[in-house]
């Protein structure tokens, strides 16, 4: 069987390597090194992820302090959304902004978190926010409403600062 | 007849205390695997069963039972549930053999701190080992299954070529001991007579070969994942996984208990004698001896199985034919000649 496959390496190891054991050896006290370092393992209920601002977690809307959404549902965020996740529906209202979104809806389920809707936003106002944690347990919970994305702009300012810094 | 009693009633003790140290040794051997790759890979590993995890074998094995046990259409049925039990009859028969201290006397009568002192200990357990091989050629035919087919002829092409360097490195040690009885070849290993320093050769292709029959990394062939999907036991579950899973374990137990019979002096703790302790705490110590060396060698195993990637399957048999057997042909020669000088 040997004959007709051509040996190859021959020439690059030396005696050293060809009998195998030193090389074994080194392989194993590089192993038994590692043992002894710590591990980078984060135990996660009890210890949890801190992302940086760059982190595109779950999509939400941005709160303004007075209590009342950025968003004037102008729809470009559900246009643009490659997975069709998002659904707007306009209302008008009588402040200076005058529409804003009277049902707003992504469903979880099919957001990918690629950040389109927040590249999109002409008002900064739907953000990915540093949130991982998305549960739920049927397909109507997956459906987020505004209860759940309304998100108050304290919390968020790192990821905005980070969009004015890097984005366009 | 009062004799004869006593005697079977040590025998039942001594079977009792084996297989449930057996099955012990291999549930926390496990978890070991499980820890030692984690500490290589810079992991922390199982901590979540129990304090550091010490309960995961436990709620491993009462997941397998749980599990639904799937015998496929094309199977061999009676081939198919035979194979484990196969597997499982001699990863615990073999211990039988094995000497674990030197004798004791309870009440005016002499016990072998082993199973049985059968005087063809060693060709016991090569023919034992052997058998073993049978387990994995079933279940990978039985199974119907290109996979596991595949797995069971790798591991009886293995077998094949690496029993052959055994058996000779054996022989080298039989020279010494001029015994087939464990017994006595420990015993001929006293002070630092050991095997592995007499003929470190013969040690080197032994510990190769014994890495080979147990199916460890880097000789895992049957059983290698990313081109045979597990092989030989791709198409068992439940408790019959189990059995192959604890048999590899077990067989890997019998394994270290073998080289350390054979060439790191059993139960002999060097110059325990000439330390003056009284013979209880002497032959405690010849036991923890023992048992220390089958840790580490037990350790060595995984660690080894962490380290090294594994054999193509032509350079397995290159180094089986081409080298392993030459070696321990050589090895043969050099205890000869080793033991015609200290004549």
């Amino acid at each position: 069987m040997s004959g007709t496959v051509p040996k190859k390496r021959l020439k690059d190891l030396s005696f050293w390597q060809k009998i195998y054991v030193p090389e074994i050896i080194k392989g194993l006290s590089q192993t038994l090194k590692q043992m002894f370092q710590p591990s980078f393992t984060m135990e996660y209920p009890e210890v949890k992820f801190d992302p940086p601002a760059s982190y595109r977690g779950r999509p939400v809307l941005v709160q303004e302090e007075n209590g009342i959404e950025r968003c004037v549902a102008c729809g470009l965020c559900s246009r643009v959304c490659p997975a069709l996740a998002i659904e707007v529906q306009a209302g008008e209202t009588e402040r200076e902004k005058e529409r804003y979104p009277e049902k707003f809806e992504i469903n979880m389920l099919r957001c990918i978190f690629c950040g389109l809707c927040e590249e999109v936003c002409p008002e900064e106002a739907i953000v990915m926010s540093k949130d991982y944690e998305i549960v739920f347990t049927n397909r109507a919970d997956a459906l987020y409403g505004k209860d759940k994305l309304l998100t108050p702009i304290a919390k968020l300012q790192d990821r905005i600062n980070f969009l004015r810094q890097y984005k366009g | 007849m009062n004799d004869f009693l006593f005697y079977i009633i040590v025998a039942l003790v001594k079977i009792v205390i084996i297989a449930n140290m057996i099955l012990i040794t291999v549930s926390y051997l496990v978890y070991f695997e499980r820890k030692i790759s984690a500490w290589t890979q810079n992991r922390v590993g199982p901590n979540r069963v129990g304090y550091l995890g010490l309960l995961q074998p436990f709620a491993d094995v009462l997941k397998l039972l749980l599990k639904e046990d799937i015998v496929p259409k094309v199977a061999n049925k009676f081939i198919h549930s035979m194979a484990p039990f196969i597997a499982l009859f001699v990863a615990f028969t073999t211990y039988a053999v094995i000497p674990f201290g030197p004798s004791i006397t309870l009440w005016g009568k002499e016990i072998p701190l082993m199973m049985a002192d059968v005087n063809i200990g060693i060709l016991y357990v090569l023919a034992l080992t052997s058998i073993g091989v049978y387990a994995i050629t079933f279940a990978g035919w039985s199974s119907g299954s290109k996979y596991s087919l595949l797995g069971g002829i790798r591991s009886s092409a293995q077998m094949i070529s690496y029993e052959i360097s055994m058996g000779f490195s054996i022989a080298g040690v039989l020279i010494f001991s001029q015994s087939l009885r464990p017994m006595e070849i420990v015993i001929a290993q006293h002070g630092w007579m050991w095997n592995a320093v007499l003929q470190p050769v013969g040690f080197l292709t032994f510990v190769v070969a014994a890495f080979a029959e147990t199916n460890r990394l880097p000789f895992d062939l049957p059983e290698a994942e990313p081109e045979l999907v597990g092989g030989y036991h791709t198409e068992y579950s439940s408790m019959k996984f189990a059995a192959f899973f604890l048999a590899e374990y077990a067989n890997m137990i019998i394994g270290s208990a073998m080289i350390v019979t054979l060439y790191l002096g059993g139960w002999q703790f060097p110059y325990v004698e000439t330390f003056g302790f009284s013979p209880a705490v002497t032959i405690g110590l010849q036991v923890g001896a023992f048992f220390v060396k089958m840790g580490a060698l037990l350790f060595f195993f995984i660690w080894v199985r962490w380290s090294i990637p594994r054999f193509r399957y032509d350079q397995l048999m290159n180094i089986g034919w081409k080298v392993m057997f030459p070696l321990s042909l050589l090895n043969l020669i050099w205890a000869a000649i080793l033991a015609m000088i200290m004549k």
